[in-house]
């Protein structure tokens, strides 16, 4: 399983990736949605992107949006995972194509639930 | 620090006795460090001194506050993918048709800690079949998790553990720092205490039962009487689900295990019926 971590904060990029990896994922890294977006032009392709709201260039909510109006990328799982905590903007994540939300700051076991909703872990087999 | 081995054995022999839950001898961590904050709490200077008090005075609150600190466990909502795709696509849809009266649908959440799974059931029920008349009965040994699960606000450290976003939307406001479930899914879940190692709950049969990751906690003596006792309240074609990682226990020959999508459903054989 590949997945993306798009974030411009360097230290919150290596923590996700890091628990990423600790869940067997290999991760590659962006610092805002225009680099995530040329990644995937380039024909990178991804499992899951975990996303940050506010970035520089291009957010969280308008690399989503983006994505999800190019029909190749509709495979790609998008996992907004910030610092905004309201409903709403639950709400206009979801709108805009977000399949999950995780609200910082979070437990390992926190994002590896959502990946679990999304059909993204193995089912633990044994004890 | 460490704690002593007379106050190891002493707080393992309570913790079985009152709850069932096996402590066994690498568990010494745990019993410290969840013994620590009550001591701190009270001003004492060690697991062990509070420990010493508790030998000396009947068995009392104080103890139950013991038993609950060691066996309260980390909870998430719908822990179990499968479980709940198993509820939702096998085992409801085969109850509703199934059914020969139209009384409500009861399930029992046994061992329910803070409520997450009592309120996962109700909120995924209302969500895949909105006409049905549900009753969902949620049970523990701790009066502090029924407490908070009656009380149906969670923080947001608790509501990213497992909460699809789209059901935080259609369920929950926000209420301060915490998030509060609606009405309509905390109206559909009764919390009372129960042991159960005791009699089963009351309020007659159910036609499903959850009981996932709680026998784990026990040895294999404890576990055929708890899976006992459930046998005796399992309504007739009802379902007991264990958790996905459960399926490697030995539930006894009184029960058969149905394979499921990737997991499984437990139901009353007739042996165990006898």
């Amino acid at each position: 399983m590949r997945a993306l971590v798009v974030d411009d904060s360097r230290t919150m990029r290596r923590i996700v990736a890091d628990i990423l990896g600790d869940l067997g994922f290999d991760t590659s890294q962006a610092g805002n949605g225009r680099e995530a977006l040329d990644m995937l032009e380039a024909g990178q392709t991804f499992d899951v992107a975990c996303i940050d709201w506010n970035m520089p260039v291009m957010d969280g909510l308008e690399f989503i949006a983006a994505v999800r109006a190019q029909h190749e990328w509709s495979g790609l799982t998008l996992i907004m995972v910030t610092t905004e905590g309201e409903r709403d903007q639950v709400v206009r994540a979801l709108a805009a194509g977000a399949h999950e939300y995780l609200m910082k700051p979070f437990t390992p076991d926190a994002l590896a639930s959502k990946l679990g909703l999304l059909g993204l872990l193995p089912v633990e087999e044994s004890l | 620090m460490t704690i002593s081995a007379g106050t190891f054995t002493f707080v393992a022999d309570l913790v079985r006795r009152r709850s069932g839950v096996q402590l066994t001898d690498d568990k010494e961590y745990l019993v410290e460090a969840r013994l620590q904050p009550i001591v701190r709490q009270i001003g004492l200077s060690g697991v062990d001194e509070y420990v010493d008090t508790l030998r000396t005075v009947p068995y009392g609150a104080e103890h139950d506050r013991v038993v609950e600190a060691l066996t309260t466990n980390e909870t998430s909502w719908f822990r179990d993918f499968t479980t709940f795709q198993i509820l939702i696509g096998h085992t409801v849809p085969a109850l509703v048709h199934d059914r020969r009266v139209s009384r409500p649908l009861r399930v029992w959440s046994a061992g329910c800690s803070t409520g997450q799974e009592p309120y996962s059931i109700a909120m995924a029920l209302l969500d895949a079949a909105p006409g049905l008349t549900v009753e969902i009965t949620a049970t523990d040994i701790s009066q502090e998790a029924l407490r908070r699960g009656r009380a149906g606000r969670y923080s947001q450290l608790e509501i990213n553990r497992g909460l699809p976003a789209a059901m935080l939307v259609r369920h929950f406001t926000r209420a301060g720092t915490e998030w509060e479930l609606s009405e309509e899914v905390r109206s559909k879940v009764t919390f009372s205490r129960h042991n159960l190692l005791d009699t089963p709950p009351p309020g007659g049969s159910f036609d499903i039962i959850f009981l996932c990751y709680v026998l784990i906690y026990f040895g294999p003596e404890t576990r055929r009487e708890v899976l006992c006792r459930v046998r005796s309240v399992l309504a007739p074609g009802g379902f007991l689900l264990l958790g996905a990682a459960e399926s490697v226990i030995d539930v006894g020959d009184g029960w058969d295990r149905v394979p499921v999508g990737r997991g499984h459903v437990y139901q009353v054989n007739a042996r165990g019926a006898a």
